[in-house]
């Protein structure tokens, strides 16, 4: 209760942030970023220290350590190359925060085309910040945005900046918001986790001790659907995230891998008490709509397109596991994948053109992209251990995958084109099947 | 008249007789008795000591014979104790195979091999001679591949064993099959002998 009441202040304050700095006219005219392949050039980026405007203590330890999480939140999308602050050339103890007073030149020279500045202001309970973006190059504020909140909202402050910045390079508010599901494995027992989108604070959801598998966020981000063994055998759950209430679906047979039709209650998954692996739509109460697949063999891991009128899915149904596409308002099913014989894992991108999946070639599983057209195979991952269960950010430009490339499997997150992996989660145990989430309003 | 007289006469003379006849003959009837009394007496005592004797051999004999039979009962029952053991033993032995001997797959498939078909004979034998049994019929995969594929094709693999057993007789409702895919693995190693070892169905007698 106290929490929200706090983002309801906040939410207010920076709604009236947002009109005290208006941000300068035509921002939108901008590309920045080319959207077909942002990660081929990141943006050279200047975040120099923030001003300490309450010249107190607290203020100055958080005008160093608010500019690095600023730097560090916008470093993980993957769009910037943030300059080192040695090479800047204006003052690091007094730094210019507003255009007026800024000499852009000592940016330009640099080659920083983006600076963003802070001002802090702390007192005892409140701290308040002044975030703004300029273009290096035309001397002139992109963003402006005063926040007032406690320190224990810093972190969402920042992130709420962060999508501010996102929104005006590339049109859509980034990851900032999104969290990261994932199962976490430790002495034969796998747990369901959540963490935030960059990794940061992962919680266990599930405590079932035994084994639940199979992670899947419904488009509000508010339901939690997946596979547990808590009953003895593969049962599907659907679990309101925030009440961790809901149905248990049992069955003859397994009932594994759901995926959410967009902007609906109700879900894919596949279920197998007819004898046969087929993959139907169930209500979020777990009521069978209908069946979606009617081939023999293994049918399974649907996924959606962002528009809830195709459902992509791995099938034996050619003699070696494929992925197909199903339009479900017309009934027509196309293979989708023809090279290799061993395609599972598919992800479809919410931008809707493109799906992320896995290979298993000579027996190492890698990570491709492809178009929805079948063309455009792209080679994520490559001789680094095994690569699975890729899932795409909320925005589409970042994708969540687990690798055991430094031994146990661990979960790493990538650009849209491969480049930028890292890890995301540092757990002890072994940490697999990551999915990421929507976007959640009103965090 | 002198010929009824003689009759007369014989009359008298024989009636008289006859009734001495009769009354001497009561004599010795009587005597009798007093003298046999005399005579049996000793002999009662004699007959009571054999019977008595008598008994005694027969108890021996009775408590004997319970002895014995005693003996042969511990040693039928030590006998049936043995088989009993041996046959709960063989019980054990044929519940240890049954649950220990998995059946094998190949890479990516479900279909049942030679050997697979003629192990799950003997298991329906099994099932056969033990009526009362309900059994699990667990599918499990190798580490290769990916999890859900895995535990799809888990369950294609159990679903193969339980349609073979049905198809030879047994109760589809003493059989439960369930699939944990890669999730088990008998031999955590990442080679090809570990790997045909975890692409098994295993039984479990429930």
């Amino acid at each position: 209760m106290r929490k929200l009441n706090i983002t309801k202040i906040l939410t207010v304050v920076c709604l009236v942030g947002f009109m005290a700095f208006l941000p300068a006219a035509g921002a939108e005219e901008y590309e920045y970023i080319d959207i077909s392949n942002p990660f081929l050039r990141k943006i050279p980026t200047a975040i120099p220290r923030f001003k300490n405007m309450s010249e107190n203590k607290k203020g100055e330890v958080l005008s160093v350590k608010l500019a690095d999480s600023l730097s560090k939140t916008l470093a993980f999308t993957g769009y910037f190359k943030m300059l080192d602050r040695g090479a800047f050339l204006a003052d690091p103890r007094n730094p210019d925060i507003t255009a007026t007073r800024i000499n852009f030149r000592n940016w330009t020279v640099i080659g920083s085309e983006l600076l963003l500045t802070g001002g802090v202001a702390a007192d005892d309970d409140y701290i308040e910040l002044e975030l703004r973006m300029f273009d290096t190059f035309q001397e002139k504020m992109i963003i402006g945005k005063r926040y007032k909140g406690r320190e224990s909202n810093l972190r969402q402050i920042i992130q709420r900046f962060c999508g501010e910045v996102m929104f005006h390079l590339t049109g859509t508010r980034g990851v900032f918001n999104s969290r990261v599901a994932f199962v976490n494995a430790e002495g034969g027992v796998k747990e369901i986790f959540i963490s935030e989108f960059d990794g940061y604070n992962p919680r266990q959801f599930t405590t079932n001790s035994d084994l639940s598998l199979f992670p899947a966020w419904s488009s509000d981000a508010k339901w939690l659907a997946y596979t547990s063994y808590a009953r003895g055998k593969p049962d599907l759950y659907i679990m309101n995230i925030k009440e961790k209430n809901g149905a248990v679906v049992t069955r003859k047979g397994i009932l594994i891998t759901p995926a959410w039709v967009p902007g609906k209650f109700e879900l894919a998954a596949t279920l197998s008490f007819s004898g046969d692996q087929e993959i139907y739509l169930l209500t979020g109460r777990g009521k069978i709509i209908k069946r979606l697949t009617t081939s023999r063999g293994i049918d399974v891991e649907p996924t959606w397109s962002p528009d809830g009128k195709k459902m992509a899915f791995v099938s034996k149904r050619s003699g070696t596991p494929q992925i197909y596409i199903k339009n479900v308002v017309s009934g027509r099913v196309r293979r989708l994948t023809f090279e290799g014989r061993y395609n599972t894992q598919p992800n479809w991108s919410p931008r809707g053109d493109s799906i992320v999946f896995s290979t298993m070639q000579l027996g190492r599983i890698d990570i491709y992209t492809i178009g929805v057209d079948g063309k455009d195979l792209r080679r994520l991952t490559e001789d680094q251990g095994d690569n699975e269960a890729p899932s795409w950010s909320p925005d589409g430009s970042l994708i969540v995958f687990s690798s055991n490339r430094e031994g146990i499997s661990k979960i790493y997150v990538m650009t849209a084109f491969g480049t930028d992996q890292r890890r995301l989660i540092s757990l002890p145990g072994a940490q697999t099947s990551p999915k990421w989430s929507p976007n959640i309003a009103n965090q | 008249m002198r010929k009824k007289l003689w009759i007369y006469l014989a009359l008298l003379v024989v009636i008289p007789g006859l009734m001495f006849t009769v009354s001497c003959a009561k004599k010795v009837t009587q005597a009798e008795p007093s003298a046999e009394e005399t005579a049996v007496e000793p002999e009662v005592d004699t007959a009571a000591r054999i019977a008595e004797e008598q008994a005694a051999q027969e108890e021996a004999a009775r408590q004997w014979e319970m002895a014995a039979e005693e003996d042969i009962e511990e040693q039928r029952q030590a006998e049936d104790a043995a088989k009993e053991a041996e046959m709960q033993q063989d019980m054990a032995a044929a519940k240890q195979m049954f649950e220990n001997e998995d059946i094998y797959f190949d890479f990516d498939s479900s279909a049942l091999e030679m050997m697979a078909t003629e192990v799950l004979k003997r298991k329906a034998d099994w099932l056969f001679e033990t009526a009362d049994a309900s059994i699990i019929i667990e599918g499990h995969c190798d580490a290769r591949g990916t999890e859900a594929y895995n535990i799809a094709l888990g369950d294609r693999r159990a679903e193969s064993a339980k349609a073979f057993l049905v198809d030879i007789g047994v109760d589809e409702s003493r059989l439960t099959s369930i699939s944990y895919g890669e999730e088990r693995p008998v031999d955590p190693e990442a080679n090809a002998e570990a790997w045909a070892k975890n692409r098994r169905v295993h039984f479990v007698i429930e």
